[in-house]
């Protein structure tokens, strides 16, 4: 007697504790394994770039906060590096290392979330805990450099709101610095060297150059296929070129590349802030000279940075007015995901959750 | 107290039985609570968090918050489910764990029944749980639940088989199903030391027959949500946990009385030490175990669980028996 079996249609989210927000994919299962997957977007929609028409340059900083918020930094900068490029700005030196020792911190913490849940999402609980009191102490430097600990709009256009808080805030940072130098090779004792961990991710989520370029993934997705493509190398911008850092690639393209890179990138990060702390300029403005209502010149402008998620680019269009004609973010969470479909047919649930922790995506950038 | 079950039962005699069964599960959930709450303490400890230290001195009465939380809420059942697996299901999945407490003796004393076939006895009823998860996860008529259920029954018919397999070489050596008797065997020396393939085959199957971490796929949180018991709440949900809970000690105890010799202590000049306390020690140190590997694990996948069950473990408990077989005819055991 042969039973009758048919395909299962499985909702996932948009409230599930693995999709990272409100995310939904609906997957066609054949047993556990997938047939078809379709990813629903949407739900954390805000139309932050219809917004934007009707705010001056300095009003649109908090909602960059709002995109990729583990790295509100960083989204800050994308856009004052844009505003700041149209205009032809100089940016005062001491301005320029509080952006790169802000940003890269947050580019540590930004990791540290990923790899707390991502290791939640294949079974692992006690390093969501580890990884989040080094994030800690992380928001609290930042929360003390610009008051607060994620949404910071600490960056204007022309400089840095706030200029290092004066009882030791760089030495905090050093100290940090070097203790998260431990606080990493614990991380890799504990969990890199674990069998089960390998066993998951070794070979899992695999694709090859070729479908990484053409779907136009960037920052570690592209780099775990063998592409050394790095905003900060490739179109240096800020003060990237003082610095000594390394950016890693690997080839194997699968879960396991691309959970290493992201840890190596961590300890590239501290590289880089520990050299900024070391260069600081004593003196100095944090502002450059700017009127008080800021009208970039007519044209158009596009310029990208290296976010944690992959290249963030903003393009604006201005008509020499304070607000922008027409301004796009090229969120590279958006990008990212759009390969999801491709890479869960055929897969299982449990590796369907550890695909798309390591795409590494953030919704209200995907969103935005 | 044995002596009570060959003798004719009169109304005094029911009574008594009646009072002492009562007083054991009060005690049986005593222990559960504050081994639980300790278990939480200590899973903290290892996370760098407190632990449990709000209701009472030290959080100590916070497992009894908790649990009367979930009795006192709301005894909610949505409506697309079959109600009466859905009712049946926590009651099938937590009588098991208390029953096979039965046959556990506690010291070579006091034993509830010492029945000839105890470890069949536990097997059998022990697996029995299995069919309460798997009523639960096709009855709550939720595709999560349903994938939990059905990986539950895969993973119990994967696991037990080592399971019992293992326990087999120490059956072979003892020559006995009695749980006393296996005790008594292990006078010398324990049986983890001759029989230490089949106590890691033991170990490794008896944690997936518990669902704990890495095995812990039929609840995979970060997969499943909550797996086979995504619908239920109040205190059908408070009956699978306490299921689980009390099934974890019920374990603790038979791999203490399996391979660690019980009662007995680890040196005959430590005898002055009464066998309840060792028996108690040991329990709960295997009761624990399972909690460090939830600090230190994450989950396996269920294709490689399956792997690892049919072409690790399998062939290693076969090896086991053949090897007990083997030096219990050169009389070497």
């Amino acid at each position: 007697m042969t039973l009758r079996t048919e395909e299962m249609i499985l909702n996932v989210g948009p409230q599930h504790p693995s999709t990272h927000g409100v995310f939904r994919v609906i997957l066609k299962l054949d047993g556990e394994t997938i047939v078809e997957a379709t990813p629903v977007i949407g739900y954390l929609h805000r139309g932050t770039e219809k917004l934007a028409e009707d705010l001056t340059y300095t009003q649109i900083i908090p909602y960059t906060d709002r995109m990729d918020y583990l790295s509100a930094m960083i989204g800050n900068y994308a856009l004052v590096h844009a505003v700041e490029t149209l205009m032809g700005l100089e940016i005062p030196e001491r301005a320029e290392y509080l952006r790169v020792i802000a940003m890269e911190l947050n580019r540590i913490a930004s990791h540290l979330v990923w790899f707390g849940t991502y290791l939640l999402d294949i079974g692992a609980l006690t390093p969501f805990l580890y990884a989040f009191r080094e994030r800690e102490k992380i928001l609290t430097l930042l929360a003390e450099l610009s008051g607060a600990r994620m949404t910071y709009s600490y960056m204007r256009i022309g400089g840095v709101k706030w200029d290092v808080p004066d009882d030791g805030w760089l030495g905090r940072v050093e100290r940090f610095v070097d203790d998260f130098e431990r606080a990493l090779e614990d991380f890799h004792a504990l969990v890199t060297g674990n069998e089960i961990v390998q066993a998951r991710l070794q070979g899992v989520g695999r694709y090859d150059q070729e479908t990484a370029i053409a779907y136009g993934l960037t920052g570690v997705n592209l780099r775990s296929t063998g592409v050394a493509y790095d905003v900060r190398k490739a179109k240096p911008y800020s003060i990237y070129d003082r610095f000594e850092f390394e950016v890693p690639v690997r080839t194997e393209g699968d879960l396991w590349a691309r959970y290493l890179l992201r840890m190596e990138e961590m300890e590239q990060s501290r590289r880089i802030v520990k050299q900024a702390v070391r260069q600081f300029p004593s003196g100095g403005e944090i502002m450059a000279r700017m009127p008080k209502l800021i009208r970039p010149p007519a044209g158009e402008v596009y310029t990208s940075v290296e976010s944690p998620r992959g290249e963030l680019g903003v393009a604006i269009v201005s008509e020499g007015k304070p607000q922008p004609y027409r301004i796009h973010f090229r969120r590279p969470s958006f990008v990212n995901l759009q390969l999801l479909p491709k890479l869960l047919v055929g897969q299982n649930i449990a590796n369907m959750v550890a695909i798309l922790g390591s795409i590494d995506i953030v919704l209200g950038e995907v969103d935005a | 107290m044995r002596d009570w079950l060959y003798e004719p039962l009169t109304l005094g005699r029911f009574a008594g039985m009646a009072l002492l069964i009562f007083g054991l599960l009060n005690v049986v959930l005593f222990l559960v609570t504050y081994a639980i709450y300790i278990q939480r303490k200590l899973l903290g400890w290892m996370q760098s968090r407190v632990g449990p230290n709000r209701v009472g001195p030290y959080g100590l009465l916070q497992t009894i918050a908790d649990v009367l939380k979930l009795l006192t809420k709301e005894s909610f059942i949505p409506s697309h489910v079959d109600r009466p697996l859905f009712l049946l299901a926590p009651i099938v999945a937590f009588a098991p764990a208390f029953v096979v407490f039965a046959v556990l003796p506690l010291t070579d004393r006091i034993a509830f029944s010492d029945i000839g076939v105890g470890l069949l006895f536990y097997i059998g009823v022990a697996s029995l749980s299995t069919l309460g998860i798997l009523m639960g996860g096709w009855a709550s008529n939720n595709k999560w639940s349903l994938i939990g259920a059905m990986r539950a029954v895969a993973m119990m018919i994967a696991y037990e088989i080592p399971l019992v397999l293992a326990a087999l070489g120490v059956v072979m050596q003892a020559g006995s199903l009695n749980l006393t008797a296996i005790v008594a065997s292990q006078e010398t020396v324990w049986n983890v030391v001759p029989q230490f393939i089949g106590f890691l085959v033991f170990l490794i199957a008896a944690l997936a027959e518990l669902n704990r971490t890495p095995f812990d796929l039929t609840e995979a949180e970060s997969e499943l949500i909550a797996g086979y018991h995504v619908e239920y709440s109040g205190f059908r949900f408070a009956f699978f946990m306490l299921a689980e809970y009390v099934y974890l000690f019920a374990m603790g105890a038979l791999i203490s009385l399996l391979y660690f010799g019980g009662w007995l202590p680890p040196h005959p000049a430590l005898s002055f030490i009464p066998g309840g306390v060792w028996m108690a020690l040991k329990t709960l140190l295997f009761a624990y175990f399972p909690f460090w590997l939830q600090a230190t694990f994450p989950r396996v996948r269920v294709d490689q669980l399956m792997t690892f069950a049919w072409k690790g473990l399998m062939p290693l408990a076969l090896v086991n028996i053949v090897l007990t077989a083997a030096l219990k005819t050169a009389g070497v055991v």
